[in-house]
């Protein structure tokens, strides 16, 4: 099987690759476009270092079949901050969310998506939308304490 | 070790026809694809045995949850995320939706569908004890015809089942009469979160006086596949709950299920705790 041609909008820019069509969607990013703040962790949808958002949806980029990408809208990492920093990313450097980084990216999608469904997050909503994501280094503490603080920066108290 | 890509295909059909003419014109050559949460592990590991697969990711016709009086029909592209959000099996078939949520985390909530859990047929699965205590009938879609099958019949063993090798699993249905029942799911894992299951059990039952009147009892973990346990059943159907009930029932539970011992937990430890929770199940069920 050959490499075909496959397009699809990333952070917002329409981008077209050859990738053989199952090709991890997570290799596309990183190795066609150059987009390595989506990370490889396990490989095998248990981690979510890898996760980016398909069409508003989170998963595990490592799971998603270049084909299956055509024709959809992807958000990464890259396409998170604006003129400034995301809320997000502000608040997990603040609060030593994020360590050695292999997950942070992950993690920030993952904290997105839940902030999207539940703008006032309990902590077992934070719990159950962080779940697929592992991180080595924090102990989730300060994770939690940066989506709180997110969540608050967002809903425009302080 | 990760696969060599350029050895697999994959095809996108834009279309429900075009998809069972491609797998009816070669019968068992295209493996289905839809969200990719179980074959997309195997070829990370070189263990992926299709070469050619096919997606389901275009085919509108699959998506959505119809209901109808007397039953709820999901599509065969209906996710994990799906089902959690969906109000009539919330209100109607909440073990299916805890089930649901017990499935991996968020991302894979989104990707992974309940048509690919079904066919993948491991017998630790989260959704099939659901399934199976609602009577779920599952429809068979081909070139030829649509068949309907009730799920207790579909796994035929380990990783097999009754489907032919042009159909696609299109639909699963679920008879709208829950009403007034007493419903239970637990699941038995190494941890709370994210763990597969040592063993799943779905309990169903309708009480009339304090007889039970409709029973419906089925396992994950304890068998080669997911298992809906008659014996059981027939020793409690149209019985009081009493401690003598308790035990014969406890006694041919343990009779009909075939746990193995392996890297989840042992053959022994299987039993105790699927004898535990069928007396947890009916003691709630007294109370």
């Amino acid at each position: 099987m050959r490499k075909v041609p496959i397009d699809f909008r990333v952070n917002g820019v329409q981008r077209s690759v050859d990738a053989y069509p199952m090709e991890r969607l997570l290799d596309v990013l990183r190795e066609n476009l150059g987009l390595t703040g989506t990370k490889e962790g396990c490989g095998e949808g248990e981690c979510g270092a890898c996760s980016v958002l398909l069409d508003g949806q989170l998963v595990n980029s490592c799971l998603v079949p270049a084909l299956q990408a055509a024709g959809s809208d992807i958000h990464t990492i890259e396409g998170l901050a604006g003129k400034k920093l995301h809320p997000l990313q502000e608040a997990f450097a603040e609060t030593g969310g994020a360590q050695c980084g292999i997950c942070t990216p992950g993690m920030i999608l993952a904290a997105y998506q839940l902030l999207e469904r539940h703008p006032r997050p309990t902590d077992e909503q934070i719990r159950e939308g962080l779940a697929g994501n592992l991180c080595r280094c924090t102990g989730y503490q300060k994770i939690f304490d940066a989506v709180r603080q997110a969540s608050e920066a967002i809903s425009g108290e302080t | 070790m990760r696969a060599y890509l350029p050895d697999y295909d994959l095809v996108a059909p834009a279309g429900i026809d075009e998809l069972l003419r491609l797998i009816a014109r070669e019968p068992g050559e295209w493996r289905p694809i839809a969200g990719g949460t179980d074959l997309m592990v195997l070829l990370e590991a070189d263990r992926l045995p299709f070469r050619r697969l096919v997606s389901l990711s275009r085919i509108t016709e699959l998506r959505g949850i119809t209901a109808s009086d007397t039953y709820i029909t999901m599509g065969g592209l209906t996710t994990y995320s799906d089902i959690q959000n969906n109000e009539i099996l919330q209100r109607e078939f909440p073990l299916l939706v805890k089930a649901a949520g017990w499935t991996g985390a968020v991302a894979t909530q989104n990707r992974g569908t309940l048509a690919g859990n079904i066919a993948n047929g491991s017998p630790a699965a989260d959704s099939p004890p659901a399934l199976l205590v609602y009577d779920a009938e599952i429809g068979l879609l081909s070139e030829r015809d649509v068949t309907w099958r009730e799920y207790c019949e579909f796994h035929t063993g380990y990783k097999t089942n009754c489907m032919e090798p042009d159909e696609i699993i299109a639909h699963i249905s679920l008879p709208r009469n829950t009403d007034g029942c007493v419903q239970y799911l637990r699941k038995v894992g190494t941890r709370k979160a994210q763990a597969i299951a040592k063993v799943a059990f779905a309990g169903l039952a309708k009480l009339r006086d304090g007889v039970i009147e409709r029973i419906r009892i089925a396992l994950g973990s304890v068998a080669p596949m997911p298992i809906r346990c008659h014996q059981t059943e027939s020793v409690l159907l149209g019985s009081h709950i009493d401690p003598a009930t308790i035990a014969q029932a406890k006694d041919a539970i343990a009779s009909e299920i075939a746990p193995i011992s392996d890297i989840r937990s042992t053959a022994e430890y299987r039993t105790r705790v699927t004898m535990n929770l069928l007396d947890e199940f009916l003691r709630g069920l007294a109370a």
